[in-house]
């Protein structure tokens, strides 16, 4: 499509590689540079934020000329996308005024973790419930599973959450609600204190995954390499688990790679509803208070962390799965 | 009321527990043998489940979990006997949850426009509400039938008066992303070429951030009104609707009855909008209905961050944000009502979103 110099290089693999390179770093262009004009487009005043109100005009015009917002647009992003590229993402405008890359250092292997572990329990959730549904399609489990499914997938997280919190924090008291330890304060108290919010996030994942792993299941068990492992004796179990499984498991894939959007979503609004010091808190709290260089370096650096994973995903069906190589190449 | 109590009382209690263990045998065997008697499976059911809801309202009035579970219990009870029953006369075919949440949407669409004009307890002026008693329980027999906040404001109407909020920010913003998704998407598959990868790259830079996030970097620019919400919202629907319509162009734009428009000299603009339009159109309008369910999550979501639609104005979002805290813990309704109608809602959005798309989505009916 575009890029014909590119097209002389007879490599399709390498052409290909290239190509979306660059449409890669297009898309981080028009999405740094889409952040950046929205956010100047806030319209609390920055140095009023600083300085607090009452301050006479001139110390608010000095600040906003320390600032740099009397430049044009243009040069203003220039000057944060250059220091951005070096790591250096500016300081809070409000106190304790530290930078947004420690900040965001702190704040992002908690949100890593919690998105890490609510995916790991969907898995764990998912396989046997997909297996118990997909054994008799249209069986009783399955349309329990089915029904199960689309209910919970209709429950927003922050109401999923706030219910685990109702039963399992409140109600039955066996977790605490709102607390955090770090990973280096040992393993055991960190996954105590991450159970309910990873389970919050994982509850919608679970649903989303069960449903598409159990319609690969059913159609990978039409297939004739089925019936001869049946033919041959094996025990359903043993059939789904080292027959079925794999085959089936590409479209859970590509939905891991989909579900990315929601999964960060709902760890955002899980951090919020738990109080835990993740990017979510980071953003909204910097949302609230106006603290506009905060949610400007905080939205970059998921964009570019969420826009990476994807194409890495998308990179590796290739190697999963020999005929998308075959088809697309 | 006493007296009733004591009548009822152990006639409910048993007819629920006896009627349970049937049901559940009964709803299957009726989607198979269609000309058994219909006693045991539809009208035993039916009625043990109506009066468990009635017991539920009048004897076991005020006892809190206890009536919300024999409720529900009735409820439940209703459903598969008005399923089993709607089966054995109108054909295996009949799915009556896909009934209820038609009749749901209808309800809380038409309680929403008509709003204004219901006989509803106030639902924002605080200093009309000084003599309402505050924290009120649901009971449907009272004047406040879901119960009252802190404030004492009625949650029913409050309710309803979120519906709207939610309901016209979504649809709107279904509306606009529909409206310029589908132009764009399909002057992208028909004109290929440049304005296809130009609209690729924007489309996959909106992509590029997670639609929360994209939602919170608006709300912290845009004021908080419901135009402004709604702008928000579409920005997030947009990318898939241009790559619905965009996919759904290009299996058609090289069939014969584009080629023969063409062949007769129609114009670009004719050809979209009389040939690939109403084609296009169906899987996107019921795609449209399963967007609609995940931007009022999305609604709700960022009004109970408190970035969405403020406070004294009712959203089921800030609602539910009114039982953070410890609040919840004491008087579960304020958060279990406002959630139960999101719930019941993205529900029926969903469900009947996914029959229309295995309906009218050409790639599903292939498969």
């Amino acid at each position: 499509m575009i890029g014909s110099p590119l097209d002389l290089w007879k490599e399709e693999t390498l052409t290909k590689v290239l190509k979306r390179v660059a449409e890669l770093v297009a898309v981080l262009f028009i999405v740094s540079l889409g952040t950046f004009w929205l956010v100047s487009k806030m319209d609390t005043d920055p140095a009023v934020t600083m300085l607090g109100e009452g301050r006479t005009e001139a110390e608010y015009a000095a600040v906003r000329d320390d600032l740099g917002l009397n430049d044009p647009l243009l040069v203003r992003y220039w000057d944060w996308l250059s220091h951005a590229v070096t790591g250096d993402l500016g300081k809070s405008v409000v106190p304790p005024y530290n930078g947004i890359s420690d900040r965001i250092a702190g704040a992002l292997p908690v949100s890593v973790e919690l998105a890490v572990l609510g995916m790991g329990m969907a898995l764990l959730f998912c396989i046997p419930l997909a297996m118990w549904s997909a054994y008799r399609p249209g069986g009783r489990v399955d349309r329990l599973v089915g029904a199960g499914a689309l209910g919970v997938l209709s429950i927003p997280s922050f109401l999923a959450g706030l219910l685990i919190i109702m039963v399992l924090a409140n109600g039955l008291g066996w977790f605490p609600r709102a607390q955090w330890t770090r990973l280096g304060d040992g393993i055991g108290q960190n996954l105590y204190h991450a159970f309910l919010p990873a389970l919050t996030i994982a509850l919608a994942e679970t649903a989303m995954f069960t449903r598409i792993l159990r319609n690969d299941l059913v159609t990978t068990l039409q297939d004739d390499f089925i019936m001869s492992a049946k033919a041959k004796g094996m025990g359903p179990v043993h059939i789904m688990v080292s027959d079925a499984l794999r085959p089936s498991s590409f479209s859970l894939m590509t939905l891991m790679g989909i579900g990315l959007g929601r999964l960060i979503g709902s760890t955002v609004i899980v951090e919020y509803l738990f109080a835990l010091p993740g990017m979510g808190s980071l953003v909204i709290g910097a949302a609230n208070t106006g603290d506009f260089v905060t949610v400007q370096g905080a939205v970059l650096v998921i964009a570019v962390i969420y826009v990476l994973t994807n194409a890495l995903i998308d990179a590796s069906y290739g190697y999963l799965d020999p005929r998308i190589r075959r088809a697309h190449v | 009321m006493s007296d009733l109590a004591q009548t009822t009382d152990p006639a409910g209690a048993m007819d629920p527990a006896a009627a349970a263990v049937t049901v559940v045998s009964a709803e299957d065997a009726a989607a198979v043998r269609l000309g058994t008697p219909g006693l045991l499976r539809c009208w035993l059911p039916l009625l043990a489940g109506v009066a468990a809801f009635v017991v539920a309202l009048v004897a076991l009035r005020g006892q809190g979990w206890l009536t919300a579970a024999v409720a529900l219990l009735g409820l439940i009870l209703m459903h598969a006997g008005g399923a089993a029953l709607g089966r054995r006369r109108k054909g295996p075919e009949f799915d009556l949850t896909a009934w209820l949440c038609a009749i749901w949407l209808a309800i809380i669409i038409l309680a929403a426009v008509f709003a204004p004009m219901l006989p509803l307890a106030e639902e924002q002026n605080l200093s009309l509400t000084l003599d309402q008693p505050v924290m009120a329980r649901p009971d449907l027999l009272t004047d406040h039938p879901l119960g009252t906040n802190n404030f004492g404001l009625d949650l029913l109407a409050r309710v309803i008066y979120g519906a709207r909020a939610s309901l016209v920010v979504s649809i709107g913003a279904v509306v606009i992303a529909l409206v310029v998704g589908g132009s764009i998407g399909i002057a992208a598959g028909y004109f290929r070429k440049l304005t296809d990868a130009t609209v690729g790259i924007l489309t996959n830079s909106l992509l590029a951030i997670p639609p929360l996030i994209l939602l919170i970097a608006l709300a912290t620019v845009l004021d908080p009104t419901l135009p402004n919400i709604a702008f928000a919202l579409s920005l997030m629907a947009l990318p898939s609707m241009v790559r619905m319509a965009r996919a759904s162009t290009l299996t058609f734009v090289q069939r014969e009855f584009v080629l023969a428009g063409k062949a007769m000299g129609a114009s670009h603009l004719r050809l979209m909008m009389r040939e690939l339009l109403p084609n296009v159109i169906l899987p996107l309008l019921s795609y449209g209905m399963i967007i609609v369910s995940v931007l009022i999550v999305a609604e709700s979501s960022l009004s109970f961050l408190g970035l969405g639609i403020q406070a004294p104005e009712p959203s089921w979002g800030n609602m539910i944000a009114e039982g953070e805290g410890n609040t919840f813990e004491e008087h579960p309704h304020i958060v279990l009502v406002p959630g139960a109608a999101v719930f019941l809602t993205v529900f029926a959005f969903n469900m009947l979103g996914e029959k229309a798309r295995k309906r009218f989505d050409p790639r599903q009916a292939k498969i």
